[in-house]
């Protein structure tokens, strides 16, 4: 893609990746430099491409739940919770209230996870060493949490389609509150490493700004969008799983840079414990599973449905056609399109910024190529 | 529970390669009865409000449905009419958010593929797919120059499905490898299929299936 003009004849091409441990996967970015500005770049993906939807379409909806895990695999929770609702949005069920608020809890606990190892490999590519082992410290007691719920860490498949398939086992909500009250001191621990830290101040503040129009115009959510003062969460603007019932707040920041978007996710994680708080509190009781056939078979139709994902809007458009298996389901990833976005964030900036703005847009690769 | 939830997932897997068939006759009862483009008989029912009319006002008989279903609305609308109908969605009724460009592959019909443009409008809370039925080899408009982030998932769908879009810049595979040659997503091209020769050339592997 380079041609090197006469005019421009300094122009240098960098290949950077796929093995590069700041591109948090497979990324490959080659990277067009005048000295060390940025003046261009192209993203190369599908290093990690699987055929996830391919595969949906060959497997009977049950079946190819846990799939879904294997896309953000460090949101694994996420990815089952939309799915799942996708589904009963075409059979026209819903999750019981207590299925609905263990899923709650159980995805906001994995939205610290996900943020905790957001922070610590951000804070790892800019050179801080020490949160990164803070935050897999942390990490730990939430996974822990998950693997006496279900027997696994990451990749957990925590839920069926119209409910959860287990329940919570004894102690589940001693734990849920004990790992809340534990975390509040330790994202307050984070800050004080970090949050004025001038080092820390002076590579984010001003780097990879992108405002709330150029957002909209590229399709970006999640924490990036609300980071550039657009106040937009799905859990408040199309409230799913019964999130009306809990009150907490949509961190925003307003300039739109690599700083804000670390405080938007600083609080995020504070509020996620808030949710989880509320909703151990008052766990319904009833039954976990909603009354539904045993195979799935929806009507023939199609649906869309998106869920606020630790990375942004996380969709499913799925559509029927009567039989055990689906006709197609499309996934749509929130890390995939918030990439597009790295071109204008980095272009004009520094070379030693496209490592802090690959690190601040959260992409997990998984779930860019699928 | 848990054994009680295995009997359930294990049958279909037990009937699995007659499964594997069965999206086609449904497919196939669709083009028997030749005019009707969406798939079998969805129950969706008439979409009507303030957006339809004025959509009606503008675009005529280019939009041929306005329809509701579990309660997510969309429109089918002539795919030389698209790029159109999206500006003024955007610029008059604010749906300012492409949530997402995708593909269905209905290959018994004439028009094979169904595109489908996921819209949200950040204003008014609400969500509206646009839709539009494209022939094989036939281009159907980019969107790219009303919407910057179609840029990638008209890539995509490209890469899956095949379909070229007209006007867009920079229109190559964006997950496979550029040399690969098929379009997985097309229903004839089976799971278990792959491009033995790139594989071969490029892994030095003998893909065994």
């Amino acid at each position: 893609m380079a041609q090197s003009t006469f005019l421009d004849a300094n122009e240098l091409v960098l290949n950077m990746g796929p093995q590069h441990p700041s591109t948090h996967g497979v990324l490959r970015v080659i990277l067009k430099l005048d000295g060390e500005t940025v003046t261009g770049t192209e993203c190369v993906i599908g290093y990690l491409h699987r055929g996830v939807e391919k595969i949906a379409e060959n497997r009977t909806y049950i079946q190819f739940a846990p799939y879904v895990d294997r896309m953000d695999y460090v949101a694994a929770v996420s990815n089952g919770l939309g799915y799942c609702l996708a589904i009963e949005k075409l059979l026209n069920i819903e999750a019981p209230p207590r299925a609905q608020a263990v899923r709650v809890i159980l995805t906001e606990l994995n939205r610290i996870t996900s943020h905790l190892l957001w922070l610590g490999t951000h804070a790892l590519d800019i050179g801080a060493i020490t949160p990164v082992f803070y935050c897999f410290r942390d990490r730990e007691e939430a996974l822990k949490i998950f693997e006496n719920y279900c027997g696994a860490r990451l990749t957990t498949h925590a839920f069926r389609i119209g409910g959860l398939q287990y329940e919570v086992y004894d102690g589940f909500e001693q734990e849920v509150r004990a790992f809340c009250d534990m975390f509040i001191p330790k994202v307050d621990e984070y800050e004080e490493l970090l949050t004025n830290n001038r080092i820390w101040v002076n590579r984010l503040k001003g780097v990879g700004v992108l405002s709330g129009e150029e957002c909209k115009e590229y399709g970006v959510t999640g924490p990036v969008l609300r980071a550039s003062g657009v106040k937009w969460d799905l859990r408040k603007a199309q409230p799913y799983s019964g999130y009306e019932q809990y009150d907490f707040e949509i961190p925003t920041a307003q300039n739109g840079d690599t700083y804000d978007r670390y405080t938007v996710r600083m609080e995020e994680m504070r509020q996620s414990v808030r949710i989880m708080r509320q909703a151990v509190d008052k766990i319904p009781s009833g039954p976990i599973m909603a009354k539904m056939s045993k195979v799935v078979k929806p009507p023939v139709g199609e649906a869309y449905v998106s869920i606020e994902a630790p990375k942004g809007e996380l969709g499913y458009y799925v559509v029927s056609d009567n039989s055990t298996q689906p006709y197609r389901v499309r996934v749509r990833p929130p890390s995939f399109v918030n990439l597009q976005a790295l071109d204008r964030m980095v272009r004009g900036g520094l070379i030693a910024d496209v490592v802090a703005i690959i690190g601040t847009l959260d992409i997990v690769l998984g779930e860019v190529d699928r | 529970m848990a054994d009680e939830e295995k009997p359930a997932s294990s049958p279909p897997p037990a009937g699995e390669p007659p499964k594997a068939a069965a999206p086609k006759p449904a497919a196939a009862a669709a083009g028997a009865h030749v005019p009707p483009k969406p798939p079998p008989a969805m129950a969706a029912t008439p979409w009507e409000s303030a957006l339809t009319e004025s959509l009606k006002q503008a675009f005529g008989d280019r939009i041929s449905q306005y329809s509701t279903y579990l309660g997510q609305n969309f429109i089918v609308a002539n795919a030389e009419a698209l790029d159109s109908i999206l500006d003024f969605l955007k610029l008059e009724a604010d749906f300012d958010y492409l949530v997402d460009i995708t593909a269905v592959d209905y290959p018994k019909l004439e028009k094979r593929f169904e595109l489908v443009y996921i819209l949200y409008s950040f204003a008014s809370n609400e969500r509206v797919r646009v839709k539009i039925h494209v022939a094989d080899g036939v281009k159907a408009p980019s969107v790219v120059h009303v919407h910057l982030g179609a840029n990638w998932l008209e890539r995509e769908v490209f890469d899956m499905f095949g379909v070229e879009f007209e006007g867009h810049p920079d229109m190559r595979r964006i997950l496979l490898p550029e040399e690969w040659t098929g379009f997985p997503l097309r229903k004839e091209y089976s799971i278990l299929q792959q491009d033995d020769r790139w594989v071969k050339e490029n892994l030095g592997i003998e893909s065994g299936h």
